[in-house]
């Protein structure tokens, strides 16, 4: 396979921005309550081959789907055109870099205008090897009117392989088009995680993004979205069951950088053991954004006497005319909802067990895709099957 | 319907104008010590010689420099315009050398009339139990009621406190903001002059508020006053204080810290109405330490200053103990007010409550940055925090940053805040009945802070109200 120029000179000068970049300290905002001792790498290498296999349905014509590497070589200019356009913002640039310069494996995806993909784009990642780092990329492209979704799943070969994953999104919604992304992450108990996700929103478009998270010691979620234009929506959503000594850690941004654009944040916590969470959610409205609507909502339910919530929802308006709100809630299962399913006859290691799971399900409900709702309900099942 | 809501009119402007006139004269300057302009182990050195102060307190004092110097400018986190603080060009004691009189005869003639301007002899007559007045360094009056007097009570300034009244002073005296808690915070223990320290006797209930009024008088010149609270097993007080400095055109520097220590079974409020003038900065830290089944309270409103960064905190170290922040802010043009609440619930059962309101007119920007921090091993605590904020025109500028640490899961916390405007329609519902634009304005925003300005002493309420209606008069044009 040849790498075409641009993309070589563009790695190039990722890894030097990598090694001039600064490693973050928990005195910058955003990695305030953060776990910097989980960013040492020391030891770990590229992975030498990726595990990923892509289950594309029959496609409607002009419909391009293949593994990243391909689409290099085939669609070099359009991915010239949208491959990671802009810098992250909400900390992890050093990483972002890192994974420009050894991006490996991944899906690209274009639906042409009017298309409609109806059947969901299933990508299987499997981390493997020990102090292996893999860079998975997700680049998904839809043109005007166009409706997609893709559900991306990260698991590990084993048990005991200590992984590192760094994955990247860009997900740009074209006019009018419905782009829904569903990530799954439920890699081995030794690994580390890091998810950086951007979505575009153009004017009329609706951008679902949902990340759930059972798996890794510590996972590092960044989402963002950035809309465009007018009647523009994006829903972010994630569902996290951090237990034993697991650490997540979330950092969003909703900005509104276009007029009557609205946007949907929710994240659900629920904390069992020693887990700990990080919350930190930003909107900013841009000054000309006027007549904007945005949501941020964070629950954390805390399932035992050990867990830590952190939450810093922030909101920066700069506009008129609009309507914000944030929420973040950190409490526990009351003893009346308890007493209520014991009223029952259902015991109360099961009774919290429902509640638990129906706290959970909340945020898959707004997924609005029956066979991304379905794989993310099994995949909560199975965590609480651990339980 | 439109409104053209990037103009502010003359008739507004003269409504302002009026007002911030209130604050805005100053007298010739009359002082017999000056510690020059800018900082260093020197002038600490000349404060303390000045002050005749004891070694422990020149100890305190370098220390704080130190820490002061050593410490970086906080803008990771908060606004550059920090960066445009000139230490070097600010004068940081300025005093004519006398003590603070009993009585308003023998106060200096122009410092009377400082003060008759701004009214706080008459408030005196009238509801309160106590005055200090400080101008510049020093406070020119200090006086409380003779039967509070008698009852134990004191009511002096720190300078007085940490010499006459070592024994209760020094335990507590920087115990609960150390020095290296922010900058700031070093800066006002290097160089602290003026402030109340206040002690309250046991089962003491004190039913009018005491008061004290600061004032700027010089430019260039940096107030750093120091207050210390002390309300000791079952007391109660409630204390005020205002503040006005002429409108000079280099910046001022106002940085205050404030103790409160609440025994007990204690109750303390602390009520601030901050109208600084817009050359003001006013970096405050703020913070009571309320032990068990005690409460405290801070009542926070910042009308004025150019930048105002001040967080009150509340550290719950008792079981069952009670933090408040009820917090007003209006920003306006060229105004920044950054403000916001701690609450540190170190104890069981503790609970603490935030209500936030910010209202930002025309280029105005005001901030709400909170944290509340649930450690491990506790059981029973609640926070409730809410901030609402109301943008009235289209380059007001809103943000709002809390931080929320819980561990464990017997604990409630709730946070909510929202952002929004004066509707079109309101207006015109108003307008309709013949209620004119500026005025219909006036009202809702009126509404919007209602509920908190009752929190506010009738006095207070009343004065706030016609400070927030002159200032949102004709903001829409």
């Amino acid at each position: 396979m040849t790498t075409p120029a641009w993309f070589a000179e563009l790695q190039e000068a990722a890894q030097a921005e990598y090694e001039s970049l600064p490693m973050p300290t928990r005195k910058i905002e955003s990695w305030r309550f953060g776990n910097i001792k989980q960013l040492d790498f020391e030891g770990f290498t590229p992975e030498d081959q990726t595990n990923i296999t892509l289950s594309i349905p029959d496609l409607p014509e002009g419909v391009i789907c293949m593994p990243f590497e391909e689409a290099l070589e085939k669609h070099s200019d359009l991915l010239q055109q949208y491959f990671m356009r802009n810098t992250p913002r909400l900390g992890s640039e050093k990483f972002a870099a890192l994974h420009k310069a050894n991006v490996k494996g991944g899906l690209f995806l274009y639906v042409p205008d009017d298309v409609v993909v109806e059947t969901p784009i299933e990508v299987n990642h499997s981390l493997s090897g020990s102090n292996k780092i893999s860079f998975p990329h997700t680049l998904i492209i839809t043109g005007k009117n166009a409706e997609v979704s893709v559900l991306d799943r990260f698991s590990s070969a084993n048990n005991e392989d200590a992984g590192l994953c760094i994955a990247v999104n860009d997900l740009i919604a074209g006019e009018g088009s419905r782009l829904t992304y569903c990530a799954l992450q439920e890699v081995n108990l030794t690994s580390r995680f890091i998810q950086i996700n951007e979505t575009t929103v153009e004017r009329g478009a609706t951008a679902k993004a949902f990340t759930l998270n059972t798996g890794a010691q510590w996972a590092r979620n960044e989402s963002l979205s950035k809309l465009n234009g007018e009647g523009g929506h994006s829903d972010m959503l994630s569902c996290s069951i951090p237990s034993g000594t697991q650490q997540f850690d979330q950092r969003t941004f909703q900005h509104h950088a276009a007029p009557h654009t609205n946007s949907d944040l929710l994240y659900k916590n629920s904390l069992h053991e020693n887990a700990k969470t990080v919350f930190s959610g930003l909107i900013l409205v841009d000054e000309d954004a006027h007549y904007t609507d945005a949501y941020q909502t964070c629950r954390n339910l805390m399932m035992n006497d050990t867990a830590e919530a952190n939450s810093m929802p922030g909101l920066e308006i700069n506009a008129d005319q609009v309507k914000c709100s944030h929420g973040s809630t950190s409490a526990t299962i009351s003893d009346e909802e308890i007493f209520y399913l014991r009223a029952r006859g259902i015991p109360p290691h099961k009774a919290r067990r429902l509640i638990a799971l129906g706290f959970s399900a909340q945020a898959v409900d707004k997924i609005g895709n029956e066979v991304l709702e379905t794989a993310a309900f099994e995949a909560i099942e199975r965590k609480f099957a651990t339980l | 319907m439109s409104y053209d809501t990037s103009t502010i009119d003359q008739e507004t402007q003269d409504a302002i104008s009026v007002d911030q006139a209130k604050g805005d004269f100053s007298f010739p300057e009359n002082h017999k010590f000056d510690a020059g302009v800018g900082l260093s182990s020197d002038t600490v050195d000349y404060i303390s010689n000045v002050k005749d102060d004891p070694d422990w307190v020149r100890e305190f004092r370098h220390k704080g420099l130190k820490t002061f110097l050593d410490k970086p400018m906080p803008t990771n986190w908060a606004t550059k315009d920090l960066e445009n603080i000139d230490f070097d060009k600010i004068r940081y004691y300025l005093s004519d050398g006398q003590k603070p009189k009993r009585s308003w005869d023998e106060v200096p003639p122009e410092v009377l009339e400082t003060f008759e301007r701004l009214g706080v002899p008459e408030q005196e007559r009238a509801f309160l139990a106590g005055v200090e007045a400080q101008y510049d360094s020093e406070a020119a009056y200090s006086n409380v009621k003779e039967e509070l007097e008698k009852d134990g009570v004191i009511f002096v300034n720190s300078t007085e406190g940490l010499k006459e009244h070592e024994e209760i002073f020094r335990p507590w005296f920087g115990k609960v903001i150390p020095t290296g808690d922010n900058k700031f915070s070093a800066l006002n223990s290097a160089v602290f002059s003026g402030g109340s320290f206040i002690y309250i006797p046991k089962g003491l209930k004190v039913k009018h508020p005491l008061q004290a009024y600061f004032r700027i008088n010089s430019e260039n010149f940096g107030q750093f006053e120091r207050t210390l609270i002390i309300a000791d097993e079952g007391s109660e007080v409630m204390y005020m204080e205002g503040c006005t400095a002429p409108k000079f055109e280099t910046a001022t520097l106002h940085s205050a810290v404030v103790e409160l220590v609440a025994m007990k079974d204690a109750k303390i409020q602390y009520i601030t109405v901050q109208n600084w003038s817009s050359n003001v900065f006013n970096l405050v830290t703020k913070r009571g330490m309320a032990h068990e089944d005690a409460e405290i309270r801070w009542i926070d409103c910042n009308i004025g200053s150019r930048l105002t960064m001040k967080y009150p905190g509340v550290v719950m170290k008792g079981e069952r103990a009670r933090g408040e922040v009820i917090s007003i802010a209006l920003a306006n043009d060229g105004q920044h007010q950054d403000t916001g609440a701690k609450m540190i619930h170190a104890a069981d059962n503790t609970t603490s409550n935030v209500i936030s309101k910010s209202i930002s007119v025309g280029e105005g920007r005001s901030t709400y940055r909170g944290q509340v921090h649930i450690p491990k091993n506790l059981k029973g605590c609640k926070n409730n925090t809410e901030c609402d904020a109301l943008l009235i025109n289209s380059h007001s500028k809103t943000d709002t940053y809390p931080a929320i640490t819980v561990r464990g899961n017997q604990h409630v916390t709730q946070h909510e805040a929202s952002v929004s405007q004066v509707s079109e329609e309101m207006l015109f519902y108003m307008e309709q009945r013949g209620i004119p634009e500026a005025a219909a304005m006036s009202l809702a925003v009126n509404g919007f802070i209602n509920e908190l300005a009752q929190e506010f002493p009738m006095e207070y309420s009343v004065e706030l109200k016609r400070l927030v209606e002159l200032e949102m008069e004709g903001s829409v044009g």
